[in-house]
C-alpha cells in the first residue's frame, strides 16, 4: 500500500506504444523516491523497451505487437504501491543510494558565471561555491542530452532564471544551475544554464554497453572543489584512459 | 569478403539508421531510427536483408557514392542514375522499389528525392559498428558514424552471383488523410477549444524542422489558463505534440529527446509516424483523434500492408528483359503481379 496520506496515482496514455505512471506534478524528492521504488518493483514484461523515471512519473515504452497497454496497467498500479526500501529510497545500490564525489573547478575560466551568480544572489563568490560543494544532490532524472543529470534542489536564494540569451556553446562538463536544479552537461552544447564550474569527471561512454552513463535517477552527487592544477591534472588522466570516471563512486 | 561505398559527393547530410536504438532512454538517448521505419523495412526485404538492417537515410539531395566492390543496392522514395565505370560510361536509371548491383568503379548518383526521408539499401546492410545495440547515428551526441565526402562506408555482403534484380510494384505510400493522434497525456492542460482547433484546421511544417522534430505553423492552441503550457519535465516519444507557451506546436521526431517540459496536447499513434518522418517544411497536415482500441487497429492493418508488399516482391528476369523492366518502373503491370 502506499504510504498514508500519499496522493493517488494516475495512469496517462503517451500515444499508443507508452504509458506513464504520474505520482503528481511537481519536482518533490518525497515523489521521486515513490517514483524510484516504483521503476525498482515493476517486472520485465516481455515488450516492455525502456522505463523512464521522471522528477514525477514513470514512463514506460513498450512494443504495442508484443505487450497489452492494459496488462502493462495493472503491472504499473501494482508497482506504484511497493513499498520503499527506506526513507530516501533510490536504491541503486545493495545498500542504498548510490554515492558520487564528483571534482569541480570553480577557477577563471571554468566557472565563467559565478561572478554574475554572486551579484545577483548578494552573496560572496566562495559563498555560492560552499554551497554547492556543501551538500549532496539528489539525481532526479537522466534527460535533455545523453547523460545529463538534473539534480536538486538548490536553496530558494540560488535559484536564478535561466540566462535571457543561452549560449550557443556550453563547454563540455560544465557544473551549471537554473531555478532549483543543477546539472553537468557531458557535451558540448546551446544551454541556458548558469556555468559555476567545470568537472574533469567523463559522464557518458556509449563505447560502454552496461553502463554507458555515469549518473542514474535515484544517485547522490556531492561535488568537490578542486584547483585548477588538480583539474588539468585528471582531465589528463580521464581522457588518455588512465583513470576512470566511476572511481569518483564512494 | 568487405568493401566499401565510398561518398564522393553529399551536398546535404545523410546519415546511417536502423530501426533504432531503444533501452537507453532513461539515460538521456533519444531512440533515433530511421525517420521511416517502414519504408526501411520495406526496402530492407526488397534487398534481401533482414527487416532491420542498417540503410542510408537522406533528405532534400541525395549523394554521389563510388563503389569498391561488386554491391547490390535499391533506393526508397528517389531515383538514382548509375554511371559504369571502365570505358562504356554507361548511364542507367535505377527506379524506386528495384535492385541494382553496382559493380567496382560504378559511381550511383541520388539527386532530389521526394519528401522528406529517403533510402538506399545494400544487400547485406552498411557494416558501420554497432554503438549501444544499434548503428543508427545520433549527431548531438556524436553516437555512430558521422558521414561525409571521403567517408567509406563498409558493406558486408558481396553482391549475390547472376544479375537477378528484385522488384517491388512502386507502393503508394502518400495520403492527404489526417494524422491519427491520442490526446495527451497532458490534455488537462488545453481547453476544449484547443482540441477543436488541433482537429479543425491543418497546419503547415515550418522552417524548422530536422530529425528531431518539426516545427508547425497554423492556428494558436490555447492552454487553460489556470494549468499553463510549462510542467514538471516528463518523459516524451516521437509523435509527442509539445505546445510551448506560444501555442505553436511542436511534434517529436526520432532523435527528439527522451524528456520534457512543455504541455503535450496529444500524440501521433506508431503507425503513424513514417508519414510524419517523410514531411517537408511546407507540407500540410490535418490531425484527427483515435482512442487506444483504433490505435491498435490502425498498427494491425499496417503490419499486414507491410506484409503484403514484401508477399508481393518479384524476382526480374536478367538483363534482356528491359521492357519489363521499364513496365515495373511505371507501375503497368500492377495487376499482373497481384494476379500471379
Amino acid at each position: 500500500m502506499a504510504a498514508p496520506g500519499a496522493a493517488p496515482v494516475k495512469i496517462v496514455e503517451l500515444g499508443d506504444a507508452a504509458l506513464t505512471l504520474e505520482f503528481g506534478n511537481r519536482i518533490d524528492p518525497v515523489l521521486h523516491a515513490r517514483v524510484i521504488a516504483a521503476r525498482d518493483a515493476l517486472p520485465r514484461l516481455p515488450g516492455i523497451t525502456d522505463v523512464v523515471p521522471t522528477y514525477r512519473s514513470l514512463t514506460v515504452h513498450f512494443d504495442p505487437r508484443r505487450l497489452a497497454a492494459e496488462e502493462l496497467s495493472r503491472h504499473l498500479l501494482a508497482a506504484a504501491n511497493a513499498p520503499q526500501q527506506s526513507a530516501l529510497a533510490g536504491c541503486n545500490a545493495p545498500n542504498g543510494v548510490r554515492r558520487w564525489r564528483i571534482p569541480i573547478c570553480c577557477d577563471g575560466d571554468c566557472g565563467p558565471d559565478l561572478a554574475a551568480v554572486a551579484t545577483a544572489t548578494g552573496r560572496a563568490p566562495e559563498e555560492v561555491v560552499a554551497v554547492l560543494c556543501g551538500q549532496p544532490w539528489r539525481v532526479f532524472l537522466i534527460g535533455f542530452l545523453p547523460g545529463f543529470p538534473y539534480m536538486g534542489e538548490l536553496p530558494e536564494w540560488l535559484r536564478l532564471p535561466r540566462l535571457t540569451t543561452p549560449r550557443t556553446a556550453v563547454p563540455e562538463r560544465s557544473v551549471a544551475i537554473a531555478g532549483a536544479q543543477c546539472a553537468i552537461y557531458p557535451w558540448q552544447s546551446p544551454g541556458g544554464w548558469h556555468l559555476l564550474g567545470r568537472t574533469p569527471a567523463r559522464l557518458f561512454n556509449a563505447n560502454d554497453s552496461d553502463q554507458p552513463a555515469l549518473l542514474a535517477p535515484g544517485d547522490a552527487v556531492s561535488f568537490v572543489a578542486i584547483e585548477r592544477s588538480e583539474y588539468d591534472r585528471l582531465e589528463l588522466a580521464i581522457t588518455s584512459g588512465e583513470f576512470s570516471s566511476r572511481n569518483f563512486s564512494v | 569478403m568487405s568493401g566499401a561505398l565510398e561518398v564522393v559527393a553529399c551536398p546535404m547530410p545523410i546519415s546511417i539508421q536502423d530501426l533504432g536504438r531503444p533501452g537507453y532512454r532513461h539515460l538521456g538517448v533519444p531512440l533515433s531510427g530511421a525517420l521511416d521505419g517502414l519504408s526501411l523495412q520495406l526496402l530492407n526485404a526488397l534487398a534481401g536483408n533482414a527487416v532491420d538492417a542498417a540503410v542510408l537515410e537522406m533528405r532534400l539531395v541525395g549523394p554521389t557514392l563510388r563503389a569498391g566492390t561488386a554491391v547490390r543496392v535499391a533506393l526508397a522514395h528517389a531515383t538514382g542514375s548509375i554511371e559504369r565505370g571502365g570505358e562504356s560510361k554507361e548511364m542507367q536509371s535505377l527506379p524506386p522499389w528495384q535492385t541494382a548491383t553496382l559493380q567496382a568503379g560504378d559511381c550511383l548518383r541520388i539527386g532530389q528525392v521526394s519528401g522528406g526521408a529517403a533510402y538506399l539499401a545494400v544487400s547485406g546492410g552498411f557494416a558501420v559498428p554497432m554503438v549501444l545495440g544499434s548503428r543508427s547515428f545520433y549527431a548531438r551526441a556524436g553516437i555512430g558514424a558521422s558521414l561525409g565526402v571521403g567517408t567509406k562506408l563498409p558493406v558486408t555482403a558481396q553482391a549475390p552471383e547472376g544479375d537477378e534484380r528484385a522488384v517491388l510494384p512502386a507502393p503508394t505510400f502518400d495520403n492527404e488523410d489526417p494524422l491519427r493522434v491520442m490526446p495527451g497525456p497532458q490534455a488537462g492542460h488545453f481547453t476544449a477549444a484547443a482540441f477543436a482547433t488541433l482537429y479543425g484546421n491543418s497546419y503547415r511544417v515550418g522552417r524548422a524542422a530536422d530529425r528531431m522534430g518539426l516545427r508547425l505553423e497554423g492556428p494558436l492552441l490555447q492552454h487553460d489558463p489556470l494549468r499553463g503550457a510549462d510542467i514538471a519535465s516528463d518523459a516524451v516519444t516521437p509523435g509527442a505534440i509539445q505546445v510551448p507557451g506560444d501555442g505553436q506546436p511542436i511534434v517529436l521526431l526520432a532523435d527528439g529527446q527522451t524528456v520534457g517540459g512543455y504541455a503535450k496536447i496529444a500524440t501521433v499513434i506508431s503507425a503513424d509516424l513514417p508519414r510524419l518522418g517523410r514531411l517537408l517544411p511546407g507540407d500540410e497536415l490535418r490531425f484527427a483523434p483515435v482512442d487506444a482500441a483504433a490505435a491498435r487497429a490502425v498498427r494491425q492493418a499496417t503490419d499486414a500492408w507491410l506484409a503484403a508488399q514484401i508477399a508481393a516482391i518479384r524476382a526480374l528476369p536478367p538483363a534482356g528483359g528491359v521492357d519489363l523492366l521499364a513496365l515495373y518502373s511505371q507501375n503497368l503491370v500492377d495487376g499482373v503481379i497481384h494476379a500471379h
